[in-house]
């Protein structure tokens, strides 16, 4: 019997403490609710200090943008949060495409956010760029061989490719802008010699891709100048060189994290304030610094590091074309079986 | 009892008992008690007794489908995704993907499936009975890889066999040697997973080597078969439950992994859930190619209970104390050399890397927020175990104690949740709870002038109640075969000598199913420690666990950092592998 009862306890002690812990959750409705799939470390200096300067406080989870937005869905109008903030313009397309948003008109907004770097329609905005570019090994490969991403499909570079998997959103909305600029055949062809050209199966991480051109498994990849910056930092006399592709065409692929107010807010005023906090110098200093990338502010100066990559031109293609195409950027994808 | 051995069911009796209110018609009738055989259930007997009764009966059958209704409702989000076929995207995976996307999923699932069982049953033969050096701790050390999360051993040994890693630079520097296999292959990846998964093969069949006895072996042996022959004709069938059983968790689990898979760009079904969801931003397409993993383990679990079938061996209760085989020689060495090199490729290597790592990074990433991390991973651990096995216990005693097709159905349906891709899980799971929300506990709160929020999704009940349908097939399994153990002529011995309900149940059931329920306890309690994508989802807001910091690292590409909460997590994790590991020598 004494079984059962200790057993009955438990359970009554597990339900007890559960139903507590979200009573308590409840109570402080009088704070600022975020979800973000950009992550805890990348973002929560950001709370932390909008809280120290104006009181405001913060309750979020983190997770994947797709159980996000599932989230936010499935809440409608009982959602309790007040903010989206999400890593890539498809995800952010996504989430305005689907009613998840509200528009926001914002002066401060708009005249610190550059107008290829936010909706069309207002409802969320760029907040960091993130440039994809080539890397490439120095010791094997010389500058001027480089010119462009559709240049990698080329025969001289047959057995020297490295790349990531398609899989992730990065690639997709590379592919995209392609498609956007030079029509959907042209940019299959394109693809199609990048998967002719592949060195080795595809990564999982643009760092393991960058490991392999390190390591002499192949010459150049394409990645995010954050994941080089952390490569760098780790190992400062790398033979890994950036370069700034289709200098003389479209320009750098860029993408964006960025946020927007969710359409069923309980707290919108807050919220479009703390989003127009981010858009500030202060804010996206440090926005921008925690991670190695760009100010999405033209205002705000690199970090000396990132300063030292050189400057470059980037695509002007506002970046919510990304996610208008990224369903066709990935049917090619997997047609030319770039997996 | 009816000659199927079913207690009779009647439409009448059944309001009866459902309602407690004695009809016209049914107290006419008398019905026989088949719980004591020979006495008469009378409904003209006062309500006190009939209530008694209603008590004994109904309660089983109506907490397994209670149970059940729960796993459904995810289970049902997913199908309801049916109502309306996005043609386009599924054209386009027929066309481009499935083809190749299955072919690949039924690789991993035969290449895990031999491998687990002959990794699983070759070490648990050679430590439940023969005597080699170093058995003693050997036998105990195979049990620690439990610990360890399929991504986290993925991640390492990519680390270290990729061209970029310490072994092929080593090699290439020394020896000049370029063109190794890659690593990122088939045969990498189901490596992998065999090394994560055998433990569950090792730890049921070694359990079931140790209490099956020595007699039927001998027997073979001095009818003229070889050790090998008397195995593979005598030992192995024994043990051929408690190995379907072991090897099914770990093809459920490799069916349901997205994240070793991903580590190794290996594309499986589950890729093509994925890729619909995220890629095209279509859960509903992800939905349904959900519901077809979900028909592929119905049959498996079907099958499973098809083939093991008749054949059932009801184990003697006693632990032999059976002597082990001598081995001697170079087959002593050898026994010690295979087990020792399981244990070093499974845990030594991949804990010895990470401790390098998470060297490195200890002064950026340890902080104080590790201490939340740790007390909520355990908290979530312990509670979900207690929750899920209870719930387990009572599917499990139902089918035993009120065998009849809603208690089977109610087991059978409570074990598939298992198998489905977590964060696929975990969407069902709070698309099912934000019904709840909208539907009933919202208008209920508007009602009683309290302002609409989201009272599950959210909250810790529902997570718990998530990883609940998640794992209730770990809970189970230990649970059923200890009941399954207690012959039938135990209760009707207990019957015959005026022990019944209740107090049957306290005094018989019980004590026999107590260990396995603590085995089955360990066992959730790992799993959940382990567990990411229903934890990110349905977490209250500000909750962190060990294997959520993972995530965030890993996704990152930072695994040196990642390389710290998992260790943390290994180590967390040792606490119930060390008590299963005790229970096994008991």
């Amino acid at each position: 019997m004494n079984r059962i009862k200790t057993f009955v306890t438990a359970i009554a002690a597990t339900a007890t403490v559960g139903f507590s812990v979200s009573a308590l959750a409840a109570e402080k409705s009088d704070e600022l609710v975020v979800y973000s799939a950009r992550k805890e470390h990348l973002i929560k200096p950001l709370f932390d200090l909008y809280t120290q300067k104006t009181g405001t406080k913060f309750r979020y989870i983190t997770d994947k943008p797709g159980p996000l937005m599932a989230r936010l869905e499935a809440e409608g109008k009982a959602s309790p949060a007040d903010l989206l903030i999400t890593v890539d313009a498809g995800n952010l397309w996504q989430a305005s495409n689907k009613g998840l948003l509200q528009a926001i008109e914002s002066n401060t907004l708009k005249a610190n956010i550059p107008s290829h770097l936010r909706d069309p329609n207002n409802t969320w905005y760029g907040l960091s760029v993130r440039a994809r570019t080539l890397v490439y090994a120095g010791d094997r490969v010389k500058e001027k061989e480089l010119s462009s991403y559709e240049d990698l499909a080329g025969p001289e570079w047959k057995g020297r490719l490295c790349l990531r998997t398609s899989k992730k959103v990065y690639n997709q909305s590379l592919v995209a802008t392609m498609v956007e600029r030079m029509g959907e055949p042209k940019a299959e062809e394109v693809v199609k010699g990048w998967v002719a050209n592949l060195a080795a199966p595809v990564f999982s991480n643009d760092t393991k891709a960058m490991k392999a051109v390190a390591a002499g498994q192949c010459d150049v990849t394409i990645v995010n100048t954050y994941y080089f910056g952390r490569l760098q930092k780790k190992n400062p006399d790398t033979n890994l060189k950036l370069f700034w592709a289709n200098q003389d065409s479209s320009g750098v692929h860029v993408n964006v994290s960025g946020a927007g107010v969710t359409r069923h807010a309980k707290h919108p005023e807050a919220a479009q304030k703390f989003l127009e906090w981010l858009s500030t110098p202060e804010a996206q200093s440090v926005f921008a610094d925690e991670n190695m990338e760009y100010a999405a502010n033209p205002a705000v100066k690199p970090s000396q590091q990132v300063a030292d990559w050189g400057n470059f031109r980037q695509d002007d293609l506002n970046v919510s074309s990304a996610g208008q195409l990224q369903a066709t950027a990935i049917k090619l994808m997997d047609r030319v079986r770039y997996n | 009892m009816n000659p199927k051995g079913r207690p009779w069911i009647t439409p009448c009796r059944v309001a009866h008992c459902l309602c407690g209110i004695t009809t016209p018609h049914s107290s006419r009738l008398t019905w026989r008690n088949p719980w004591a055989a020979g006495r008469m259930f009378n409904c003209q007997q006062p309500l006190v007794s009939l209530s008694q009764r209603v008590l004994m009966h109904k309660p089983w059958r109506f907490s397994a489908l209670s149970i059940a209704a729960v796993v459904i409702l995810p289970l049902s989000v997913l199908l309801f995704s049916w109502y309306e076929v996005p043609v386009d995207i599924w054209q386009h995976l027929l066309e481009t993907q499935l083809g190749r996307l299955v072919g690949n999923t039924l690789t991993l699932l035969t290449g895990v499936g031999v491998g687990v069982t002959v990794l699983g049953v070759s070490l648990a033969w050679l430590t439940a009975t023969c005597e080699f050096p170093g058995r003693n701790w050997l036998d105990k050390a195979l049990f620690l890889p439990f610990a360890m999360p399929a991504y986290v051993l993925a991640f390492v040994y990519v680390g270290l066999l990729d061209f970029s890693g310490p072994v092929q630079t080593a090699l290439r520097q020394w020896f000049g040697i370029r063109s190794l296999p890659e690593f990122r292959s088939t045969g990498g990846v189901i490596a992998v997973l065999v090394l994560v998964f055998y433990p569950y093969v090792y730890m049921l069949a070694r359990t079931a080597f140790r209490t099956q006895g020595r007699q039927l072996f001998d027997a073979a042996r001095i009818l003229g078969r070889s050790p090998l022959q008397a195995f593979i004709s005598v030992a192995l069938p024994m043990a051929k439950p408690a190995i379907m059983a072991g090897v099914s968790l770990a093809l459920m689990e490799t069916l349901a992994d997205f994240g070793t898979v991903s580590v190794f760009n290996y594309d499986t079904f589950t890729t093509a859930i994925y890729k619909s969801w995220y890629g095209f931003f279509n859960l509903q397409a992800a939905a349904q190619l959900a519901t077809l993993l979900l028909l592929l383990v119905a049959l498996m679990v079907f099958g499973e209970r098809k083939a093991r079938g008749s054949a059932r061996f009801t184990q003697s209760q006693i632990r032999h104390n059976n002597p082990r085989f001598q081995l001697a020689g170079i087959q002593s060495w050898l026994a010690s050399g295979f087990c020792t090199v399981v244990v070093l490729l499974a845990f030594v290597v991949p804990v010895a890397q990470l401790l390098q790592w998470a060297v490195s990074v200890v002064d950026i990433e340890l902080d104080a927020r590790y201490w939340e991390r740790i007390t909520n991973t355990l908290l979530l651990g312990v509670m979900a175990a207690v929750i899920t096995v209870g719930a387990a216990l009572i599917l499990a005693l139902a089918k035993r104690l009120q065998p009849d097709r809603w208690t089977n159905f109610s087991a059978s349906v409570g074990t598939l949740g298992y198998a489905l891709p977590g964060s696929v899980l975990a969407v069902g799971i709070m698309i099912g709870f934000s019904w709840i929300d909208k539907g009933v506990l919202i208008p209920l709160a508007s009602w009683l002038g309290m302002e609409p929020q989201m009272w599950l999704v959210g909250s810790l009940p529902a997570l718990l109640l998530a990883y609940m349908v998640r794992f209730m097939a770990v809970g189970y399994g230990p649970v059923d075969s200890a009941l399954q153990r207690l012959k039938p002529s135990i209760p009707e011995a207990a019957r015959s000598l005026g022990v019944g309900g209740k107090s049957l149940v306290r005094r018989v059931y019980l004590p026999v199913i107590a260990p396995g329920t603590l085995t089955a306890l360990l066992l959730v309690m790992v799993d959940v420690l382990k567990e990411m994508p229903a934890t990110m989802l349905l977490r209250p807001f500000g909750w962190e666990t060990l294997a959520v910091r993972i995530y965030q690292m890993t996704a990152e590409g930072e695994w040196e950092r990642a390389a710290l909460p998992a260790v943390i997590l290994l180590l967390t994790g040792m606490i119930p592998v060390i008590m299963l590991m005790r229970r096994a020598e008991k």
